[in-house]
């Protein structure tokens, strides 16, 4: 059964990666899983600044859910390139860097930064972390901010060129359609929904500032829906993410229309999560009959003219 | 040091005091290096419902056995409160430093407050060992809620007088220390955020070696989600990791605020 997929630059041997901000930078789990088993690794958000993170309490969790409000804590380009990228260059597995800015030039200085850098086979650009002041959102919700970051970005780089989306726009499909047309090779989504949790005792809000990002099983089936949409709306391929937990929700993004998927707060719960994943998609497969993984990418198998409502835009 | 994640099986699991346990499993492998302040993080069933980790604290090790206590407080604690022998509980670890024990002081003061005093018998236990003598202050909302195995030299304080001194566990601390002459102190403390900021406060006054214990929600337990941060004295970062950097920290290096109350 052939299990590996190519995106371009991004050759990976299966189509589960790790998703950025679960997983560090590949160090932190290698005593608890196999690395190598993984189709590729999304490091932590990397900004040109090291940034210090917002105040505590960051995280709370919530039904088959967490909420965080992280604040993009991290190294800085300079340290990621001196201190992580030697471990992550001798992985056997894929590197994709995913990188958070404040600006289109931030984007586009820690991205020529790295593209000095050997062992980088992907970027996965995040214009979607609701929980920055400055970028982040800002950008994820508007298309003209998305489209020019994308075209920017495009300019500069022949590696593989991701654009990570939010959810918590109206239409998704308009901003997998503004990527496509400025010349991403892949979208990946969700990022976390906006959330927010209470606590009565104190009559205050869980996360210091307030609201922060869901995550976890509980955004599953809006992940699905996202997938399933922005598939349909692009004839890139979508990377999908959000609340992946099992092997078999990973079949069913492949089947709502995800070329890959990204397991995420499910390595908190099991930094093993992603490899019993890869083991049971694959042991599924072998049952199946399948002979390679592309078969099941968007074959839901849908009756003729039946449509899922709510998908047409007001005119 | 090999890393552990596994399910492994409860061996014994036992109340000792109000609504508090102490659950033991079986793992040569984790009670061979786990030390006094080393913590594991624990997932209590396979269902997505308490979806993450908690982190548990060692309480003691019996030849292959770890210990852990804890009180009830959430889902995840009343379905580890219904574990019994031959069941399994998901453990991951060891996580985080050790309290500094092999430091060079005379004795060990130990202040705990609630469920604060789980790390402790074992600590207290390995010094022992060290030939250290140990004096354990322990403040509970009530005599009901005491814990007592494992400790040496106990001086009780409870919210409600029911036991020992009537009030917080830092006011038994003081009235031992103004009226005993303690030879070279060290104090060890775990507990609610505001008994560890007093205490803090007191060891700073009276110039005592003091390492304080933090309790923090977190992800992963492993320095990747980001998601335990406590603000600290230099380093040109401001906030230090409890997972990684702690659990255990000198007290003179943690800016406490607030919003830890």
């Amino acid at each position: 059964m052939n299990t590996s997929y190519t995106l371009g630059t991004l050759r990976m041997k299966n189509r589960v990666l790790v998703a950025s901000g679960t997983f560090g930078y590949g160090n932190e789990a290698a005593a608890y899983t196999d690395l190598s088993r993984l189709g590729g690794i999304v490091t932590k958000s990397v900004s040109w600044k090291p940034r210090q993170g917002n105040a505590p309490t960051r995280i709370a969790e919530t039904p088959a859910g967490m909420l965080n409000s992280i604040g993009l804590a991290n190294v800085g380009i300079d340290a990621f390139i001196s201190e992580k990228m030697s471990f992550l260059r001798e992985l056997d597995t894929s590197i994709v860097v995913n990188i958070a800015a404040s600006s289109t030039d931030e984007y586009i200085d820690i991205l020529e930064r790295l593209e000095d850098e050997e062992g980088i086979e992907a970027y996965e650009i995040n214009v979607s972390c609701p929980n920055v002041k400055e970028g982040g959102l800002n950008f994820g919700t508007r298309c003209d901010m998305t489209e020019t970051i994308t075209r920017e970005l495009r300019r500069r780089t022949k590696r593989t060129l991701i654009i990570k989306l939010t959810p918590n726009v109206t239409y998704i499909e308009d901003f997998a359609r503004a990527c496509e047309a400025e010349g991403a090779d892949a979208i990946s989504l969700i990022n976390t929904l906006v959330g927010m949790a209470v606590n009565i005792q104190t009559r205050r809000p869980v996360l210091s500032t307030i609201t922060g990002g869901l995550s976890g099983p509980a955004i599953k089936p809006v992940a699905l829906a996202k997938v399933f949409q922005s598939s349909r709306a692009v004839s890139i391929p979508v990377i999908g993410i959000g609340g992946i937990t099992t092997w078999q929700d990973g079949i069913e993004f492949l089947l709502a229309g995800a070329s890959a998927i990204q397991v995420g707060t499910a390595s908190f719960r099991d930094p093993d999560a992603a490899v019993k994943i890869v083991n049971g998609m694959e042991a599924w497969c072998l049952e199946q009959g399948v002979e390679d993984m592309q078969e099941l990418v968007g074959g839901l198998r849908i009756d003729e003219g039946v449509k899922a409502p709510g998908f047409v835009k007001a005119k | 040091m090999t890393k552990v994640n596994a399910d492994l099986k409860v061996t014994a699991i036992e109340q000792v005091a109000e609504d508090t346990f102490t659950l033991r499993f079986q793992s040569s492998e984790l009670a061979g290096q786990l030390k006094p302040g080393q913590f594991i993080n624990i997932l209590v069933s396979e269902r997505i419902e308490p979806l993450l980790r908690r982190p548990y604290s060692i309480s003691n090790i019996y030849n292959d056995e770890c210990e852990i206590m804890f009180s009830l407080l959430g889902k995840g604690t009343h379905i580890l409160a219904e574990k019994r022998p031959g069941d399994t509980i998901g453990v991951l670890g060891p996580l985080g430093n050790t309290f500094g024990y092999e430091k060079s002081f005379g004795t060990a003061v130990i202040v705990a407050g609630g469920i604060g005093v789980a790390p402790f018998p074992y600590l207290t236990r390995v010094l022992k060992e060290k030939g250290i003598p140990t004096v354990t202050f322990l403040g509970a909302r009530s005599t009901s809620r005491v814990v007592r195995d494992g400790l040496e030299n106990l001086h009780i304080a409870t919210d409600d007088g029911s036991e020992g001194f009537h009030g917080n566990v830092i006011g038994a601390l003081a009235e031992y220390m103004q009226t005993h002459d303690v030879d070279r102190p060290m104090i060890f403390a775990c507990g609610p955020n505001p008994m560890l900021q007093a205490t803090q406060s007191f060891a700073h006054e009276h110039d005592i070696l003091c390492e304080l214990s933090l309790e923090s929600e977190m992800a992963c337990g492993m320095g990747i989600c980001q998601g335990c941060p406590i603000e600290h004295h230099g380093g040109g970062r401001k906030y230090t990791l409890v997972c990684t950097d702690g659990a255990c920290f000198d007290s003179r290096d943690i800016i406490f605020h607030e919003h830890h109350a």
